[in-house]
């Protein structure tokens, strides 16, 4: 795209720039029109809760400078999850200039929930009828004009994938900058019981100077709004009472809490909206997805059909993992001068190894592991899981809301820790968080398909996996029962499925993929050289021995293994490639047993999450508790390697 | 048949009937320790009082009017065991037998004061849901703070919205259960008049599907057995 071109240095905060925030539920687009307008690489995917952070990035539009805000999904502005809190502070505290709404084509009346709320707030709004391809196909037309009529604001369709409309939108929120509607229209007003009060409360807010619009501060109070109510009852001790008094007013009259009222009287105004503005052509798009969904989530075939994707992800990659690691190996090997001088031994064993078996876990099970991640989450099909797995879940304690961050935990356990926040309660959130971090990710499979799946076979990579779901089913059973609260159950929208577009499939593996080849390869060929200089100074055995009476006493490792534990920590891939160097030769059964391979991997599997997940872990959860899972695991690792070697070594 | 007998017959039947289908004479036979023979007999006699729908050979369904009845009998018991154990401090088992005797003398009137005075309890000692009263109150809250017992709901009782079968439309009576989880649901579009449509419910008590406002939507099933809907389907 043109408008993007060449960013100049970014000046956070710069007085001229218009700060545009991309606001609307979850899973409507935001991050894909993102995206289309920086040219930034936001992850997307068709789940709710994608994006648990803000995002921003640059634009510059007809010389304009425009800095994009992204969103987390949120369905009113009254936050109840971690993410949406992220979304509801950014507006209230007045930093956007425009808002972008996105809203959904295909589920108008819902999304239009949202829009009400964001058009009193003070601040203009722009309208993005996104996803109007696929409700053309599912048989959805959608007046745009009436739409822009009956909300008194600008619309614009658009179709954000493909980056249709786009233009158009920074175009309109260009021309609505500075002028918020400070009117409401009479076709978004509620009925005159609550007008009434609306009213009242208006006016005795209006004395106080604040940043949004009375009216708007009213429906919020009456919704009732506790940290908005905190906040403004510092400034007048006599609003806690008239809130109390009209909202008991208003449950009165309808014999329900008043923020029951409000949310029914707004889906009754959004209601009459959306059915003006759209015409149900055919409902056969929504008769297929529904043929789809007998199936997937089916009470038998779903769980089946789950199973067998899963078996058939792990066994395509470990073949695939396995051939395209040999043949880079073999290919390597074919030029191998097999020079005696000390430096090309060092650079030989030492770096080309070291590259090449980096690359051959690279290529052969991450980026593999990506691509398919990449199409689970695009189809729609992890919230199908959450469903399947709501009552499994139960089990440890949580709902199937977390089996979601725990999938992805599989791809790698950092953005996993980080997506923990759409879980609603703060018990749920930390137990789900610790849990992620025993999920055996994309480095701990290369590592149990690398060295267990390859010289041991299959069945043993899978007990492996075993191991370590039955350590996170008890460790979630126990923490279930020591930790106070309960779990209050799954509410998650479930998609429609859509195909995955291979151009952003494989964009995003790309973009997952990239910080592999520039950070972990390089850091893999370095620790392989230092390892190589150790051993041909004879540095090595100094180092192992004093880690001897872990490795060799209590889990019956060879010594060198040691050195690989430390350098695990960084990156647990590192740990697999590494130990090709430290044995010298990549054919491990030469230099371990297979009850050594198997507690090797098996250690290395649970003994401490790696520095990025610790580090996520940390902020996310605080640095206290971030040391105690480390802690916790460091020492669950070591018992149940411990175990594993004692239990094994007289049976192979 | 003595209102006891109708009574225990009906309560039979509210707790084996799951998702409408026709409970068979064995089963009910079995649970209320009689002959079978007996059992239909007084079925049929529950069928003329169109209290039960009751076909030969596949089984007998609570009529919308039985369905009242029963539930108000099960709140009846439920309430009393949230009594026996909770005030007079008796064991469970004991307060469940007191309960079963107890249930078919209790007016409605004391009913509604013993719920109120044990401030809405939503489950009995067990963990079982109390159906709700067909008082015309969103929550137990209302019916304390604002009102003391009014007009009954004209119609059709609630049910939760887990005993629609896979397919039905009913709409959204009330919902039930914490402060933000009514919200989500409210923010999510499920506001009493929605109508809502129960799509599948996942195997052992797991989650259900619905749509409502042309989105499709998980919930958990404790959330899901707190929205009641207009009770339709398995009422000829």
């Amino acid at each position: 795209m043109s408008c993007h071109g060449e960013l100049p240095e970014q000046k956070p905060g710069c007085d001229d720039e218009l700060v545009v925030a991309l606001v609307g539920n979850a899973n409507v687009g935001k991050s894909a029109i993102f995206n289309q307008l920086t040219g930034l690489e936001q992850d997307i995917g068709n789940w709710p809760g994608k994006t648990v952070e803000k995002a921003e990035g640059v634009l510059l539009h007809h010389g304009e400078r425009i800095r994009i805000i992204d969103l987390p999904g949120t369905y009113s502005l009254m936050a109840r999850s971690e993410d949406e809190r992220i979304t509801r502070d950014f507006l209230l505290a007045g930093k956007a200039d425009v808002i972008v709404n996105v809203v959904d084509a295909t589920a108008l009346e819902r999304n239009l929930f949202l829009t009400v709320q964001l058009l009193g707030i003070g601040t203009p709004v722009v309208i993005s009828l996104n996803l109007v391809d696929v409700a053309r196909k599912r048989g959805i037309l959608v007046d745009y004009a009436r739409l822009q009529k009956a909300m008194q604001t600008k619309v614009i369709p658009t179709v954000a994938v493909q980056g249709a409309g786009v233009h158009e939108l920074v175009d309109a929120a260009l021309k609505v900058r500075g002028r918020p509607r400070l009117t409401t229209p009479a076709s978004l007003r509620y009925g005159p019981e609550i007008e009434k009060r609306i009213d009242k409360l208006s006016s005795l807010l209006s004395t106080m100077k604040t940043r949004q619009p009375a009216r708007w501060l009213a429906i919020k109070l009456l919704e009732g709004d506790r940290r908005l109510m905190r906040k403004l009852a510092r400034r007048d001790a006599r609003l806690p009472d008239a809130v109390k008094i009209l909202s008991d007013e208003c449950s009165a009259l309808h014999q329900e809490p008043c923020s029951t009222v409000i949310a029914s009287e707004r889906y009754a105004l959004v209601g009459r909206v959306a059915s003006e503005a759209q015409d149900f052509v055919s409902d056969k798009g929504q008769k297929n997805a529904d043929r789809l969904d007998s199936v997937s989530m089916h009470p038998v075939w779903g769980y089946v059909l789950m199973l067998a994707i899963m078996l058939t992800i792990l066994t395509f990659i470990s073949i695939v993992g396995g051939w395209v690691a040999t043949a880079i190996e073999r290919a390597f090997e074919s030029v191998n001068p097999h020079a005696p001088e000390w430096w090309a031994q060092l650079a030989w064993n030492g770096g080309v190894v070291g590259l090449y078996a980096a690359l051959g876990v690279a290529l052969g099970f991450l980026l593999p592991f990506y691509i398919i991640l990449s199409i689970l989450e695009n189809s729609g099909y992890l919230p199908r899981i959450a469903f399947l797995m709501d009552r499994p879940c139960h089990a440890v304690g949580l709902h199937g809301k977390a089996s979601v961050p725990l999938i992805t935990a599989f791809g790698c356990n950092v953005p996993a820790c980080l997506g923990c926040r759409i879980i609603e309660n703060k018990r749920d959130r930390l137990i789900a968080t610790f849990l992620s971090t025993l999920v055996p990710c994309s480095a701990r499979t290369a590592v149990i398909l690398g060295i267990v799946g390859t010289f041991m076979g299959p069945l043993w990579a899978i007990s492996l996996y075993l191991i370590d779901f039955a350590i996170i089913i008890g460790l979630g059973r126990l923490l279930h029962r020591f930790m106070k609260g309960a779990s209050v159950g799954i509410i998650m929208e479930i998609p429609p499925f859509r195909w995955p577009i291979p151009r952003l499939v494989a964009k995003q593996a790309w973009a997952r993929f990239r910080p592999f080849l520039e950070t972990a390869v390089p850091l893999i060929v370095l620790g392989s050289l230092a390892i190589e200089g150790l051993r041909q100074a004879h540095a090595l055995d100094e180092i192992t021995s004093w880690m001897s009476p872990v490795t060799v006493v209590w889990l019956g490792l060879p010594a060198f293994t040691g050195v690989l534990f430390l350098l695990g920590i960084l990156r647990k891939e590192a740990a697999v490639v590494l130990l090709a160097s430290m044995a010298g030769t990549v054919n491990i059964p030469a230099v371990m047993t297979p009850v050594q391979m198997f507690v090797f991997s098996l250690v290395i599997m649970l003994y401490i999450p790696c520095i990025a997940t610790i580090s996520g872990l940390g902020k996310e959860t605080g640095w206290r508790i971030a040391g105690l899972i480390t802690a916790a695991e460091i020492g669950l690792a070591l018992l149940v390697g411990g175990i594993a070697f004692r239990l094994l070594a007289p049976l192979l | 048949m003595p209102k006891e007998e109708t009574e225990e017959y009906l309560e039979a039947m509210l707790d084996l009937t799951k998702g409408g289908t026709p409970v068979k004479t064995s089963a009910l036979a079995e649970r209320l320790e009689l002959a079978p023979a007996s059992v239909t007999q007084a079925i049929q006699r529950l069928a003329r009082d169109g209290l039960v729908g009751y076909e030969p050979y596949k089984g007998a369904t609570l009529t919308v009017k039985g369905h009242e009845a029963a539930s108000r009998v099960k709140r009846k018991h439920r309430l009393l065991e949230v009594f026996l154990t909770r005030v007079l401090r008796m064991a469970p088992r004991k307060a469940h037998a007191e309960a079963c005797r107890m249930e078919h003398a209790l007016s409605d009137e004391t009913e509604e004061a013993l719920c109120r005075n044990l401030r809405g309890p939503q489950s009995c000692p067990d963990g079982a849901p109390i159906p709700p009263c067909n008082l015309d109150v969103e929550s137990c809250a209302d019916c304390m703070s604002a009102r003391g017992p009014s007009g009954k709901r004209d119609g059709r009782p609630a049910v939760p919205l887990t005993t629609l079968h896979p397919g039905n439309v009913s709409r959204v009576v009330f919902v039930r259960g914490g402060r933000s989880v009514v919200k989500r649901l409210c923010d999510l579009g499920l506001t009493p008049g929605t109508p809502v449509s129960l799509l599948r419910s996942a195997p052992m008590n797991g989650p259900v599907e619905v749509r409502s406002r042309g989105c499709n939507l998980a919930l958990g099933r404790g959330i899901a057995d707190k929205i009641y809907v207009d009770a339709i389907g398995g009422a000829p």
